[in-house]
């Protein structure tokens, strides 16, 4: 199977609380902030790494995982951790940030899809600085592949990918033959989530995403990242959705200690009155 | 000057009350550029879910009935969606699962701009901009779509749900069109539901929420109280991946968007992607034997101590003031 991976770099979002909204409105301001890979791209990773092993012999692929990012020159130490960690090839889309939307994103994923050719496409189900949760969906309709988003567990079967999507009261359980565009939620890295038809129906994976060991780094340096120019792959490159303006969240007032139970039944009785 | 439609989402084949979050953006939306709106409800069943919408001042209720599969599949739900809303100007589902799986496909059908789990609508100029949460709640964008239609989903916390305005709105059937290409390749198999006699966490009016200091004793700890204050249950992330809460309970960024007007967090840390979930309530709660954890900088009454004497405590001592 080959899977392609649309991966972001975003401002770390463990500390998206230092975020700044300039004075004059017209910019959030993440200086500062380290740059990480969006979670959940990075959890569609993994879980293309998982699709295309048996679980015990992880340096043996089982077919290809090709990352991409669209953003600028910085964002290829970004990609080489993902080749570190076990994709095979990395695609950068030369861009800056304010250039693209999700739309745009989309347009030229559909055109490097169809130059690439892979079965799957795996994206995270949002990219936690816009928090849009768009792009798999909008690709899938132009490319007029079936979809399943906010996927929580895949097991291949056949040609095709069982999936289980987390939805509001529960789980939706579809079948999907490929080509097809899944995005991935966080429960996607749980030790039993995801097997590809050569893992054995017993094996677990450990929680969470896999660390690149230190001879991967090193071998990752060779691997192929190819850089691509935007207009390559997109040639209406308007945007649909524009920001004229940000602004900052209403701070909440922190609030007060109570000393024990019996003052913080009569302070939500008498103050709060929310009893 | 246009007109809005709601897409409406059903759930064992009635009307689920997050849409009426919808229905309060389209009221305002409406009026702000001069127009009207209809409600689409579509699905299994939709003709027989329609009376519940007829009394909320739409112009028309449309039905359209998908019997192409089981469940709900985007595929065979989009065409018709964007088959009908080629007519208007905006169209509209609530922020829930379902609308932000299916919103954005009919927008690319459409060729519609599209801004996701919006906080308000703010007419300027007769246009519309729509306010939206990034980076976990950080940072406010002011939006503008730049496209002939436009694709919005609202945030349940932020829109509340609209009241009846009496009257009763025409209902008209629609046709189905037929499913996108790539249909034949999904097929929609089950849906494992959870059950729980409790109220929803993005209707209660309370929410007792756990985190990891909970353990494994979620329902023996936090559901009697949570019967006592006729509440919702939520967790963390933490407690939901490790088992100990079903991950519909996840309240964050990435869970439940939750504004009750009392909300305990029991155990929990209070991660940024946690607090964007539930920083919009109107008294907070915390229980944290840790005096340094950040759950205590939005709480409004913070104890510092062991959950697992507190909640009793707590029970006894609301039943007492009653
Ligand atoms: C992409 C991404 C998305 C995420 N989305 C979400 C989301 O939507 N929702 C979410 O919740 N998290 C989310 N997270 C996870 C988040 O970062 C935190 O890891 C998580 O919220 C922590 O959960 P917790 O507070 O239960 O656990 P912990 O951080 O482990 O905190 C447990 C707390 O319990 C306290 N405690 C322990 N025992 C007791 C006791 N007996 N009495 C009192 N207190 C006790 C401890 O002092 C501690 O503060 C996300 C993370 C990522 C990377
Ligand atoms: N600039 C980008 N480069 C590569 N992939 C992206 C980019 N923006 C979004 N994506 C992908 O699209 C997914 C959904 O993003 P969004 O719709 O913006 O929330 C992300 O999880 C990524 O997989």
């Amino acid at each position: 199977m080959k899977v392609l991976v649309p991966l972001k770099r975003v401002a770390d979002p463990d500390n998206a609380n230092k975020v700044k909204v300039t004075a004059d409105g017209k910019k959030v301001e993440t200086t500062g902030l380290e740059w990480k890979p969006n979670p959940f791209d990075e959890y569609a990773v993994e879980t293309a790494l998982r699709l295309t092993e048996d679980g015990t012999k992880p340096k043996t692929r089982a077919g290809e995982v090709v990352v991409v990012t669209f953003g600028p020159k910085e964002c290829e130490i970004t990609l080489r951790a993902m080749l570190a960690t076990g994709a095979d090839r990395a695609i950068r889309v030369e861009a800056e940030d304010d250039q693209l939307d999700g739309w745009l994103v989309a347009r030229a994923l559909k055109k490097l899809v169809e130059q690439e050719k892979p079965d799957l496409v795996l994206l995270g189900k949002q990219a936690v600085d816009g928090d849009t949760n768009q792009v798999g969906q909008i690709l899938a309709e132009l490319l007029g592949w079936p979809m399943a988003t906010s996927a929580a567990m895949i097991k291949e079967d056949g040609e095709a990918l069982l999936v289980g999507r987390e939805v509001d009261g529960g789980v939706i359980n579809l079948k999907v033959r490929l080509p097809a565009v899944v995005t991935v939620d966080l429960r996607i890295v749980a030790p039993a989530s995801v097997y590809s038809k050569l893992t054995k129906a017993d094996f677990k994976y450990n929680e969470g995403v896999r660390f690149a060991p230190l001879p991967a780094i090193m071998q990752a340096k060779k691997k192929p990242m190819a850089v691509l120019k935007l207009a390559d792959l997109a040639t209406d490159t308007a945007l649909r959705i524009q920001y004229p303006r940000f602004e900052p969240p209403k701070g909440r007032a922190a609030g007060k200690k109570v000393k024990d139970v019996a003052e913080l039944v009569d302070k939500l009785k008498n103050e709060a009155k929310v009893l | 000057m246009g007109n809005i439609l709601i897409v409406a989402e059903l759930a064992e084949g009635k009307v689920r009350k997050g849409t009426l979050s919808a229905v309060t953006f389209a009221r305002t939306a409406a009026a702000a550029i001069g127009g009207t709106f209809d409600i689409l409800v579509i699905g299994q069943g939709a003709a027989g879910a329609a009376a519940g919408v007829t009394g909320f001042g739409a112009a028309k209720v449309l039905t359209a009935e998908i019997s192409s599969c089981k469940g709900y599949v985007c595929e065979h739900f989009a065409p018709t969606v964007a088959e009908i809303a080629k007519g208007y100007s905006v169209v509209v589902a609530t922020a829930t699962g379902f609308g932000k799986d299916l919103i954005p496909r009919v927008a690319a059908k459409l060729d519609a701009g599209y801004a996701a789990d919006i906080s308000a609508v703010i007419p300027e100029g007769g246009a519309l901009t729509y306010r939206r949460p990034m980076f976990a709640g950080n940072a406010y964008g002011i939006a503008k779509l730049t496209t002939p239609i436009q694709a919005v989903t609202v945030r349940q916390s932020e829109f509340t749900a609209a009241e009846p305005s009496g009257g009763s709105s025409p209902v008209e059937t629609v046709a189905a069109q037929p499913p996108s290409a790539g249909a034949d390749r999904i097929e929609f198999l089950s849906f494992d539901q959870v059950k729980s006699a409790r109220p929803e966490l993005t209707d209660a009016r309370v929410i007792v929420s756990g985190g990891r200091g909970v353990k494994d004793k979620f329902e023996s700890t936090l559901g009697p109280l949570a019967d006592l204050m006729s509440a919702a249950l939520g967790a963390t992330r933490a407690s939901c991946d490790a088992g100990f809460a079903p991950a519909d309970l996840q309240v964050g960024q990435t869970g439940k968007i939750v504004a009750p007007d009392l909300y305990f967090a029991f155990g929990i840390s209070g991660a940024i992607q946690h607090l964007a979930g539930m920083k919009g309530s109107k008294v907070i709660v915390a229980v944290n034997k840790d005096p340094e954890a950040p759950i205590f900088q939005v709480a409004d009454y913070g104890l510092v101590g062991d959950l697992f004497t507190a909640v009793p405590e707590l029970i006894a001592g609301i039943k007492a003031a009653r």
